[in-house]
């Protein structure tokens, strides 16, 4: 039985085995590319006016804590007609990432939803995707009469463009998956 | 005529040799284990046809032997034979040992399919090959359902955790061929990485008495043993195919062995599965198939006094995930809850995209042992094991087919022990064991890591003895200690650090300040101990029982101390927590068993207090960018679960037999005053069984699944506000399902092919009457019903 003694030097190999991998390299931090930090609604008014914006901002991500800071630059004029535009970025990386690139990239896989509770305010969206499809990038926003109420910009990675209503900015039957959703209290006055 | 000529030639040969052959041939049998003198044996030799037989002492003596060499066979009765060579040199004295232990000669031949139990006073039961095999193209945790007290906890129907007495994940030991299975079993989205057509019969043992398996099994032990191997000279195999409707795929399985009568044998097994999109009574569940390869092959060699054993073992498992169940935040859950159906149902398909799971896992395991005289077995075991997972998430542009996930886990581990069993009514068994893990997650999937770098290492030991009284009472007592220390390389984002206030309680523990993200190095060291203690009995041939004492203490496991992010296939943030401590349980149990001739009745109660008990439940919502997200929080109570598991069988003549299984568990949050989370409902399931030996073998069972709905639930619904709508709507994570029963049938005949060869076909239909139904304990539920009807077809070949 001289194979037997073989049998003897498996442990001492794995004695090598726990003496070798047993190694100090410290672990580089993981710096997310994908993280969505920031959302800007640039809205400028046709005409005469102040441009206003309309800021989600979360530093610490989708992992962290903290909720995002909600910022209204001011109130909104009534029965006006603004321009609208998103600038999203990650703000963990230095510089800031424009992550607004990689949408317009992959437009027809994006698409951005609008709605505003007390009909304070109504979206068409001015742009389209190479199958003249709406991304909602550019977009305008009509304000009604002065009021008050909630703007919520959703954005869905992957909707489902061609279902019902979807094209005229009509979540319900989008489904996909949602990248970005931000509340914005506002004054229309 | 024919005996004088013998007689001649004998005195021939005498004459022949006269003046040498004056020799004595003498000397004792023993029997191997205590030493003791074995009376009655045959001493034969063989090639002068002379017997002798042992006296009182064990003694012999032969005379008139002739110098040379003499072949001796020496028999007695329930003992192998021992065969051997003598050189006759003038008077010669041997002590010959003699394997006098039946069954312990059994666990030296069989070692692995073994019809002794692995305790002798815990709730065990054991499934034998026949039943794992109906089990072939689904999982482990489908086959371990056949035992009464045993569920599962699944994500899908493809990833199937099982689940003892209400208990599972980490507080399980699975052992395959004696290695226990360190394949990330923490989540309860991680299936156990085990290919049961490698497996022969599998031990299923409540509760944490098996401590010679490890410590921290306060569920209980599944003991997974491979194929018995004869010690004959043979050549034997299995093939197994079966196809089945929905999923629309196949598995195949086939296993080889050659044995010699030497102690040799060589096994080999491989097998493959390929399922597509399985189905509900209404739609398909689009990405759900499965890819599974596996490999193992085992050789060595085992006699009575040593022997060893090389094993290895690969499974590579790729398993989809139910496409509508990744999802973006609490409006999607609400809407997936809401919805009848799930929200992407497409035409069936056999590709597996993301979401998925691709997990390879090796097992490598070398074991010695060798028989000391008077003494007992001695056993030492090397194993090693790589587990590779890989969890890909729907991600965008470049980083599309990426891992979220990619974690590699090693586990190397020696254990030795030794089992006394040269003393008649006592056996003892002692043994250690250290293990070294190492975990790496790649930082390469661009993804915060959910569990981090870590290293691991244990250290066991453990004496157990059992006290035979009279030949109907046994005892048992265990103790085992062991030592785990987690060494962790962890980063935290500070924001996370802070809210969880461990800049206070843990500042030493940083190490570097990376700007928005720490470096940390937990270290945890815990000291674990464990008790068992049991006693059986058996009044007489009807009644038996059996009673159960076990103190377990279980270490937190890497994913409830640091899991920290978003879960995208729950919509939920998971949150560990540094300060879980170690769970401690106290299980009493009682079994009774009955048997007559045509009703055997197997009631086993448990009462299970768990101090310090680790659970995760959800805590609260926190808003990100995407929008909320639940939190789901690991945290520690104190528990209490009870309940019964009943088996019982009704012979009504050779071929008609009626078999009932039920279990109920009562489990409790006794900290908080309410129902504890996660815990099987009331089931019962009914088998009629007809079977005939003169038609074919054919037998046939109608099966009836009875699933009560889970009436005591902690309510975590919550409600939150969903911007789309502007309304505050709740969401209902906690309602279960309504009950649910199906039937099933099940038949099988055997037919002789060739000789020696035999084919058996066997036809299975889950859920005949294509009832639609979910599952409690399924993760999937919010999102899809379960699966539709089922006929699968088995071809087995013996050969």
């Amino acid at each position: 039985m001289k194979n037997l003694k073989s049998i003897y030097v498996f442990p001492l190999l794995a004695l090598l085995f726990v003496a070798c991998s047993n190694d100090d390299n410290a672990p580089v931090p993981v710096i997310e590319e994908e993280v969505i930090t920031t959302l800007t609604a640039t809205l400028v008014p046709n005409g005469s006016g102040t441009t206003i914006t309309l800021q989600s901002r979360d530093l610490d991500g989708k992992d962290g804590p903290n909720a995002p800071v909600i910022d209204v630059s001011g109130n909104l004029a009534a029965n006006t007609t603004y321009t609208g535009s998103f600038e999203i970025l990650n703000e963990t990386e230095s510089p800031a990432e424009d992550i607004t690139e990689e949408i317009k990239e992959k437009d027809e896989e994006h698409q951005f939803f609008f709605q505003a509770t007390n009909t304070i305010a109504s979206f068409t969206y001015s742009d389209a995707d190479g199958n003249g499809n709406p991304i909602g990038l550019s977009f305008t926003l009509t304000t009604g009469s002065a009021g008050s109420g909630t703007i919520t910009i959703t954005l869905r990675h992957e909707p489902n463009k061609t279902a019902n209503g979807v094209k005229d900015g009509d979540i319900t039957n989008a489904g996909g998956e949602t990248d970005i959703q931000a509340s914005f209290s506002v004054t229309v006055q | 005529m024919k005996d004088y000529l013998l007689l001649l030639c004998y005195c021939a040969i005498n004459i022949s040799f006269a003046q040498e052959c004056d020799h004595k041939f003498f000397g004792e049998v023993h029997d191997f284990h205590d030493g003791s003198p074995i009376v009655n044996a045959t001493i034969y030799i063989k090639n002068i046809n002379k017997y002798a037989t042992t006296d009182l002492n064990g003694k012999f003596i032969m005379e008139n032997i002739c110098p040379g060499e003499i072949n001796i066979v020496v028999s007695h009765v329930g003992c192998k034979d021992k065969v051997f060579n003598v050189k006759i040199k003038g008077d010669t004295f041997k002590i010959i040992n003699l394997e006098h232990h039946f069954e312990e000669l059994h666990v030296v031949e069989v070692k692995g399919n073994n019809p002794n139990k692995v305790t002798q006073t815990a709730q065990e039961t054991i499934l034998k090959t026949k039943t794992i095999e109906r089990y072939n193209s689904l999982s482990l945790g489908d086959a371990l359902k056949q035992v009464s007290g045993v569920s599962s906890i699944n994500t899908g129907n493809t990833i199937v955790k099982p689940m003892i007495n209400g208990l599972h994940s980490s507080r399980i030991a699975i052992i395959t061929n004696g290695v226990r299975l360190q394949d990330q079993e923490w989540g309860i989205e991680h299936a156990p990485n085990v290919d049961l057509s490698s497996v022969g019969d599998i031990s299923v043992i409540k509760g944490s008495n098996a401590l010679a398996h490890g410590g921290g099994a306060i569920g209980g032990v599944v003991v997974l043993n491979p194929s018995r191997v004869i010690l004959k000279d043979s050549l034997y195999g299995k093939s197994i195919i079966s196809g089945q409707s929905n999923g629309r795929g196949f598995s195949f399985s086939s296993t080889l062995t050659k044995t010699y009568t030497k102690g040799w044998y060589v096994n080999a097994t491989a097998s493959l599965k390929n399922l597509g999109d399985f189905e509900t009574p209404d739609y398909n569940l689009t990405n759900t198939g499965l890819n599974s390869k596996g490999f193992s092959a085992s050789t060595g060699y085992r006699t009575l006094e040593k022997g060893f054993n090389i094993f290895y073992n690969y499974l590579n498992n790729e398993i989809g995930i139910l496409r509508a169940s990744h999802i973006g935040n609490i409006e999607d859950l609400v809407n997936s809850i809401n919805g009848s159906q799930p929200a992407v149902i497409e035409p069936f398909g056999r590709s597996i995209n993301a979401p998925k799971q691709e997990i390879t896992h090796q097992v490598f395991m070398v074991d010695f042992y060798k028989r000391f005289k008077k003494l007992g077995r001695w056993e030492l075991q090397y194993d090693f094991q790589n587990n590779q997972r890989f969890e890909f998430d729907i991600r965008l542009g470049d980083d599309r087919d990426k891992p979220a996930l990619d974690l590699n886990l090693k586990t190397h581990n020696i254990s030795s022990s030794i089992k006394v069993d040269a003393f008649e009514n006592v056996k003892y068994n002692f043994g250690l064991s250290g293990t070294y893990q190492n975990n790496f997650a790649n930082p390469d999937t661009g993804i915060r890591r959910l569990i981090p770098d870590y290293d691991k290492y244990d250290f066991g030991i453990f004496a157990i003895s059992n006290v035979k009284l009279g030949s109907s009472t046994n005892f048992d007592l265990g103790l085992r200690y062991d030592f785990t220390r987690i060494d962790a390389q962890k980063f935290y984002l500070k924001s996370r650090w802070e809210e969880r206030n461990y800049d206070v309680i843990f500042p030493s523990l940083v190490i570097e300040d990376f700007g928005t993200q720490l470096l940390t190095n937990p270290v945890f060291d815990y000291h674990n101990i464990s008790v068992s203690a049991g006693v059986s009995h058996d009044f007489n041939e009807k009644h038996a029982v059996i009673f159960n004492y076990g103190l377990s203490q279980r270490p937190p496991n890497p994913s409830e101390l640091f899991s920290d992010g978003l879960h995208h296939s729950a919509a939920r943030i998971e949150l560990g927590d540094l300060r879980i401590g170690k769970e401690t349980s106290n299980r009493v149990s009682a079994t009774y068993k009955y048997k007559v001739n045509d009703v055997s009745l197997n009631l086993e109660g448990f009462y299970n207090h768990i101090n310090n008990f680790i659970y995760i439940s959800p805590t609260g919502t926190e808003q990100t960018i995407r929008g909320a997200f639940p939190v789901w929080n690991f945290q520690q109570t104190n528990a209490r679960l009870f309940g019964l598991d009943l088996s019982a069988n009704y012979y009504y003549n050779e071929q008609w037999s009626l078999i009932n299984k039920s279990s109920i568990i009562k489990a409790r949050d006794i900290s908080a005053k309410q129902a504890l989370i996660e815990i099987p409902s009331f089931k019962s399931v009914n088998s009629l069984k007809f079977s005939n030996k003169k038609w074919l073998d054919l037998n046939t069972e109608l099966q009836s699944e009875l699933v009560l709905r889970q009436n005591e639930y902690p309510n975590n619904n919550f409600e939150a506000f969903i911007p789309t709508t502007g309304d505050n709507v709740l969401v209902d994570i906690s309602t279960p399902p309504p009950a649910y029963h199906l039937l099933h049938f099940q038949s099988d005949i055997t037919l002789e092919v060739f000789n020696k060869t035999k084919l058996n076909i066997s036809l299975n239909i889950k859920n005949v009457f294509n009832t639609s139904y979910r599952e409690n304990l399924n993760r999937l539920r919010y999102f899809a019903d379960d699966l539709g009807r089922n006929f699968m077809l088995q071809l087995k070949l013996n050969y």
